[in-house]
């Protein structure tokens, strides 16, 4: 029976040398995520806070710490959900998270596809696939990501957190990477979107380098109710395809996804300014007024597509 | 000794001589799970008997 490298007890974590009892894990894993917090500077006292949760485990974990961090530095804080309508998962993660917030007094939003873009996921999916050959991810990031910011916003948020944990990060990086889409990883990174624009609030990932093991089985030492759920859609997505081969390699390489994450942070600098020095003047969307590069924002442009707009 | 998985939501009945024998067996990748022997955390090296019960969490997310 392995025993933590800093007291006697029995070992629950194992990494790359580092093996951890119940306590040592947990105060690893929370100083991690504070320590990210503060390297990054993801707040200010001044902020108003917006943690965008979905009830699945790296969201919970996302909210606990936060709220954590927020509480004993006198910031304030919400959660916001959004409910893209797919049956089968998201009303049972939704149950969750309304559970967790009520047991932890956190204040909670949830807003859903159908009030916003006038149909659930699962109404427009076959649609997008049959007439646009968009998979069903696609139209739920750019709805999601575009609802969480509206809404975040008119709530009156000045940073929005997501639960990313580090396994999001190498997966993203890697699928940019194969598609050749370099420009996109220039808006990966700890936090984003500080100096863009009024219309923007800045995303901050306070997880980046929490792996997602460490997420389950923090969520199982502090006794979170997670029960393991799939969205139905996720079979279609490169995402997923990208990070089976990652753990492949993570298996054969431990330590693989931190490596990927750390090289990309020192080149991050110089990718932000490249692309900010090419990118020409904000403009806001002509539909709904967000931000945009065009003159339609992809959520409007999709809007349109799948004929939702009356 | 009883094997649940919780991906599959299926509840199997075999033998193994310790946590990682036990993926193997399953070829089921550890970077992705994480096991539980009569409801506490263990790590891949411990040793298992026929009378544990095993639940084998996924730590991948669902979307
Ligand atoms: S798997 Fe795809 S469709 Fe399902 S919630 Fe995630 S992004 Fe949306
Ligand atoms: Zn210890
Ligand atoms: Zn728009």
């Amino acid at each position: 029976m392995a025993k933590c490298n800093k007291c006697e007890q029995k070992a629950v974590y194992s990494n790359q040398g580092l093996v951890l009892c119940k306590e040592h894990f947990l105060d690893y894993f929370e100083t991690k995520i504070e320590k990210t917090i503060k390297k990054y500077n993801l707040f200010s006292p001044s902020d108003q806070v917006c943690i965008a949760a979905s009830g699945g485990k790296d969201s919970l974990a996302a909210l606990y710490t936060t709220m954590q961090f927020c509480k004993e530095h006198s910031i304030s804080f919400f959660a916001l959900a959004i409910d893209e309508g797919i049956g089968g998962y998201r009303d049972h993660t939704l149950d969750d998270l309304r559970n967790f917030c009520q047991a932890y007094e956190i204040p909670l939003h949830i807003v859903s596809f159908k009030e916003q873009y006038g149909a659930t996921l699962d109404q427009i999916r076959d649609k997008a696939l049959a007439t646009l050959n968009k998979k069903p991810c696609t139209v739920c990031g750019i709805f999601r990501r575009t609802s969480l910011n509206r809404t975040a916003r008119a709530l009156g948020a000045t940073k929005l957190v997501t639960g990313h944990n580090l396994d999001d990060e190498a997966q993203s990086l890697l699928m940019n990477q194969l598609l050749g889409n370099m420009s996109h990883n220039a808006s990966l990174g700890p936090i984003t979107g500080l100096s863009a624009n009024d219309k923007f609030v800045p995303r901050v990932k306070p997880l980046y380098f929490i792996l997602e093991k460490e997420t389950r089985l923090f969520a199982f030492l502090k006794k979170f109710k997670v029960e393991f759920n799939e969205c139905p859609n996720i079979n279609l997505s490169f995402r997923m395809q990208v990070r089976d081969q990652l753990n492949e390699m993570e298996n054969k390489l431990p330590g693989a996804k931190h490596g990927m994450v750390n090289a990309f942070l020192e080149i991050l600098p110089l990718l932000k300014k490249h692309y900010q020095e090419k990118k020409t003047e904000f403009s806001y969307c002509l539909e709904c007024g967000d931000a945009c590069s065009g003159k339609v924002c992809n959520a409007c442009r999709l809007e349109e597509e799948l004929e939702l707009k009356d | 000794m009883k094997v649940y998985i919780e991906k599959e939501k299926k509840q199997l009945d075999l033998a193994a001589k310790t946590g990682a024998d036990l993926l193997e067996k399953l070829k089921i990748n550890p970077a992705t799970v994480l096991l539980v022997k009569n409801k506490e955390i263990i790590l891949p090296d411990e040793a298992l008997q026929d009378s544990d019960e095993i639940q084998i969490l996924s730590v991948i997310s669902g979307g």
